[in-house]
Formats: C-alpha cells, sequence, structure tokens
C-alpha cells in the first residue's frame, strides 16, 4: 500500500490539520487499449477489478463508471449482509461473501464497518413458520448458522418489537442468522476502488459506454462519451441497466429493471441493535451508526429506470414498520429514494459468460446484491480471467433460463421482495 | 407515480392498476415444436427497454380489463393507451 491507513498514519496528519491525506484513488485519462474493462464502477464492479489485479495478475483494467463510483445501488441500499439462503447453490455463493466480508476491512486497510449484529426473519403465519424452519435446517446442512426463536425468543432478542398476539399479522416466531449484520456501503466501493487503483486500475469516472464494438462473434472494444477503447475482455456490472448494455451487443437478457425504495428517519439514539426484516408484511429495519432508522421498502411492479418509486409502496412499508415497532409512531423520515434494481425471473443473480467471446455478464442481483459484492467481484473476477466459470457460480449462468436448471429463491430465501 | 387513462374507465391512479409487463409477445402457436431456445425467449428473455416501451396494463381494482400502453420508462410518462387487439400506434419506435 501507497499509503497504509493505521493509528500512526492518523496521528501524522491529526499533527497537520488533515490537510496531507494522499488522493485514495487515481482520476486518470482512458488508455487507448485494456487487457479488461468493467463497466460499471459500483461495489460489485470495483471488487471484480480488484481480485482481477489481486488474483488474476490483469493489470492493464480499467473501470468505467457513468456517474461517480458507488452513486448507484451501492449508495442506495439497505446494507444488509447474510447468507441465510435456501438452495445450496445459494449457500455456497452468499456464505463465500459473507467468509470474505469477515475479513475484508483488514484486506482493504480500509474500515468498511462491517458489524455482525445478526438478521433475524419474522413469521407471521403458519406457512412462515413451516418454510423458515425449513430454511434453517438446510442452512445447518451447509454448514450457514441459523437458529429458530419462538415468540419469547424473538421478544427478548429486540424487546421493541410488538409480539402481542392481537394484531393483523402477529409475530408466531422467527429466525436468526447472528453473522449476518450490516456494513458501510459507500466505504465498500471507496475500499476497493483504493485497493484497485493501489494496483494500477484505471478508475475512470463521468465516462458512459455508448456501443459495443465487435466483429463476429468477438468484442473488439468500447465506444465511450470518453472516446473508443479497445479491449478484447468486457465485464458487465451494470445492474439495473444491464439490459441496456446488452442491447448494444444485441442480446437480450432475461431481466426487468423496477425501482426499489429504501427510507432513513431522523437520528435517534441507540434503539434496535440488530436487523429484522419481515417478508409477509414487507418491511425491514435496522439502525445505522449515525442513529437513522434505515427501512427497506419493495419494489414498484412496473419496469422502469426513474429512480423514484411509488408512494403506496412506502406506505405499506410504513404501515408494516407502525404495527410491528408502536414506538417509532413519532418518527419522522428524512429521506426516500429509489434505485433501479434489475431482477431475475428465478430471483437469482447471473455471473456468466455469453455467446460472444469475451463478453462476460454480472447482473440480476434484483433487490438484494449488497450483501454479495465481496464474492460477487471474487467469482466474476474468475470467470472473465479464465473464460470458466468459478465452481461457486457455474450454477448461476445465462444459460439456466434455455436448460431449465433455474436457482429458484422467490420466497424460499427469505428475501422481502 | 403516475396516473393512466383506463381505456373504461378513465383517469385513475396507477395504484389501481397491475403491470402486465411488455406487450405484444405472442403465444407460440405451436408449444410442441417449440426448442429450449424458443421457450427461453418466450418465457423469459425482456426488452427492458429504457425509453419508450409498449407494454400491458390490467384494472385490477377498477374494470378488470387488460389495455396496452406506451410508455417512457425513463421518466414514467404515458404517451398513449389503446385496446387490447388494437393496432400499436406506429409514431413511437
Amino acid at each position: 500500500m501507497k499509503n497504509k491507513y493505521s493509528v500512526f498514519s492518523l496521528i501524522k496528519n491529526a499533527l497537520s490539520q488533515h490537510e496531507n491525506w494522499q488522493q485514495a484513488w487515481g482520476n486518470p485519462e482512458p488508455k487507448k487499449d485494456y487487457d479488461a474493462i468493467i463497466v460499471g464502477g459500483g461495489g460489485h464492479g470495483l471488487a471484480t477489478a480488484y481480485y482481477l489485479a489481486k488474483k488474476h495478475n490483469l493489470k492493464n483494467i480499467a473501470v468505467l463508471e457513468k456517474g461517480w463510483i458507488g452513486g448507484g445501488n451501492t449508495g442506495r441500499n439497505t446494507t444488509i449482509i447474510r447468507s441465510n439462503y435456501l438452495w445450496d447453490a445459494s449457500a455456497g455463493l452468499y456464505d463465500h461473501a459473507l467468509k470474505l466480508w469477515e475479513n475484508l476491512s483488514q484486506e482493504l486497510n480500509y474500515n468498511v464497518m462491517f458489524s455482525q449484529r445478526g438478521v433475524m426473519n419474522l413469521a407471521h403465519n403458519l406457512q412462515d413458520v413451516r418454510d423458515l424452519k425449513r430454511r434453517t435446517h438446510a442452512n445447518r446442512l451447509n454448514g450457514i448458522d441459523a437458529v429458530w426463536l419462538n415468540t419469547e425468543e424473538v421478544k427478548k432478542f429486540c424487546p421493541i418489537i410488538n409480539t402481542s398476539p392481537n394484531i393483523r399479522y402477529p409475530v408466531l416466531g422467527g429466525t436468526l442468522q447472528r453473522r449476518a449484520g450490516t456494513a458501510r456501503h459507500d466505504a465498500v466501493a471507496w475500499g476497493y476502488a483504493r485497493g484497485a487503483s493501489d494496483m494500477g486500475v484505471d478508475i475512470i469516472q463521468n465516462c458512459e459506454v455508448k456501443g459495443i464494438k465487435r466483429t463476429g462473434d468477438k468484442v473488439e472494444g468500447l465506444e465511450t462519451t470518453k472516446g473508443f477503447i479497445k479491449t478484447n475482455k468486457i465485464g458487465v456490472v451494470a445492474a439495473g441497466h444491464s439490459s441496456v448494455i446488452a442491447n448494444m451487443a444485441g442480446l437480450k437478457l432475461p431481466l426487468e429493471s423496477k425501482p426499489l425504495q429504501a427510507l432513513v428517519s431522523e437520528p435517534v439514539k441507540p434503539i434496535i441493535d440488530t436487523v429484522v426484516m419481515s417478508n409477509a408484511v414487507h418491511a425491514y429495519v435496522s439502525q445505522s451508526d449515525k442513529g437513522e432508522l434505515v427501512i427497506g421498502a419493495g419494489t414498484d411492479s412496473y419496469v422502469s429506470y426513474t429512480q423514484r418509486g411509488s408512494h403506496n409502496i412506502v406506505e405499506e412499508t410504513l404501515k408494516a414498520i407502525l404495527e410491528l415497532y408502536p414506538i417509532f409512531s413519532r418518527m419522522k423520515m428524512l429521506r426516500q429514494w429509489g434505485g433501479i434494481v434489475d431482477i431475475c425471473p428465478d430471483a437469482s443473480p447471473i455471473i456468466s459468460k455469453t455467446n460472444i467471446k469475451g463478453l462476460y455478464f454480472n447482473c440480476g442481483w434484483g433487490t438484494g446484491g449488497f450483501k454479495a459484492t465481496p464474492g460477487s467481484g471474487d467469482l466474476f473476477a474468475h470467470t472473465i480471467a479464465n473464460d470458466e466459470p468459478h465452481k461457486l457460480n457455474a450454477a448461476f449462468n445465462l444459460n439456466r433460463f434455455v436448460s431449465g436448471d433455474l436457482v429458484d429463491e422467490h420466497g424460499a430465501a427469505a428475501v422481502a421482495h | 407515480m403516475f396516473l393512466i387513462n383506463c381505456p373504461f374507465c378513465g383517469v385513475r391512479d396507477q395504484s389501481e392498476f397491475s403491470s402486465g409487463g411488455e406487450a405484444h409477445i405472442v403465444r407460440p402457436k405451436q408449444p410442441t415444436e417449440l426448442s429450449d431456445d424458443e421457450w427461453a425467449e418466450y418465457l423469459f428473455m425482456r426488452k427492458n427497454i429504457k425509453g419508450i416501451q409498449f407494454e400491458r396494463w390490467n384494472h385490477a381494482h377498477g374494470c378488470r380489463k387488460w389495455f396496452n400502453v406506451v410508455r417512457d420508462t425513463s421518466n414514467d410518462k404515458i404517451l398513449s393507451v389503446y385496446k387490447m387487439g388494437e393496432k400499436p400506434p406506429v409514431n413511437y419506435k
């Protein structure tokens, strides 16, 4: 590391009024050609570039970002990290990511504020109880920590939840993954950007891709707002805009892009020290280190790229929050926003080659991509470098929509869609 | 969040409607003849356009009838509404 962050560097820089901190990542103009170009400078894209440089010895890499790094869904999600997915393929993928999270601050020499405060999923009816119990068993068979809590144990773990049997959707129990938690979303993008930039990766912001040049079934380079850039490996990690980029190469993807909303309240003193999710009533809540309640709402039902979302979606979520947490009835919401999420028909991601040589897609993360950031980057880097998927992402290929071998996590994965 | 002019009921809030996704995807006439690729194309692949999209909507909390809408997905502006079976307007590409 050029400029290792430590307590000594903190003291040293404090003595000069923090005016001499080195820039964390470079701001280069694009070169004429690269060994690989990553389209999209969010967490997943920057992580991909980082692991390509670190583990696969590719140094001549660029990350193209049409806005600023981490300004898309990386900066818009509710930062929940967990790996309690039902199916083996998903469990492998998300737990790989969770293991990388556990050491990420040390790995990047950047505090990503990973906090294993636990994620609790509530059950509100008998079918929820059966499904969630089944999932805890499936998780434990895959070596993922999961426990079932009855109503009293839920109340003990998170005392502000209303466990009265008289509410519309009473709490009948819940599952808890203690290793799950949250992280600081911006820090993840910045940490990977700094690490990648340090290894020579060019991070080029304000550079939008306008076209993909190909001859026959091979990619030749990218048309961008900063001119043509030659490369024969393109990794697209463009989230909600994946279909737009695919369209440039004449490809169609099994995706629909929809607004997903979140909101934060005014900051208050610590009141909830875990993450609580509820699929049935569609409400999830945690508290940031600044004290804001971070609340996740649902997606709109229609395709849109507006980054807004509808009012009735937020209204539904807040109704559910108020029933479960009457203590929040006088909280004021500070901000609300939307991010455009690319949803696959089976609610699982795509980390895959395509039938065009040198063109790779990492997309379809839908409503839950943040948790996978390190794992997604690591596996996508492997796929790009070797032109073959890693065994952990082999099931997440594009061809599964033809073969029918779907990884159907809809409703099965404690996902609040 | 926007208003939709239902061709049967008039202007209503979008929350009364349910989205049926991309329009004019023709159901295969002879399903038994289809290859896996063609099935994948029919079932899963979507244009997912950023811009002018032709789509189906259902007035779920109203007359419960289906109809088509031309909408710009980059700003949610509705450009045209037409009934099922009618030819899509030609002035939008």
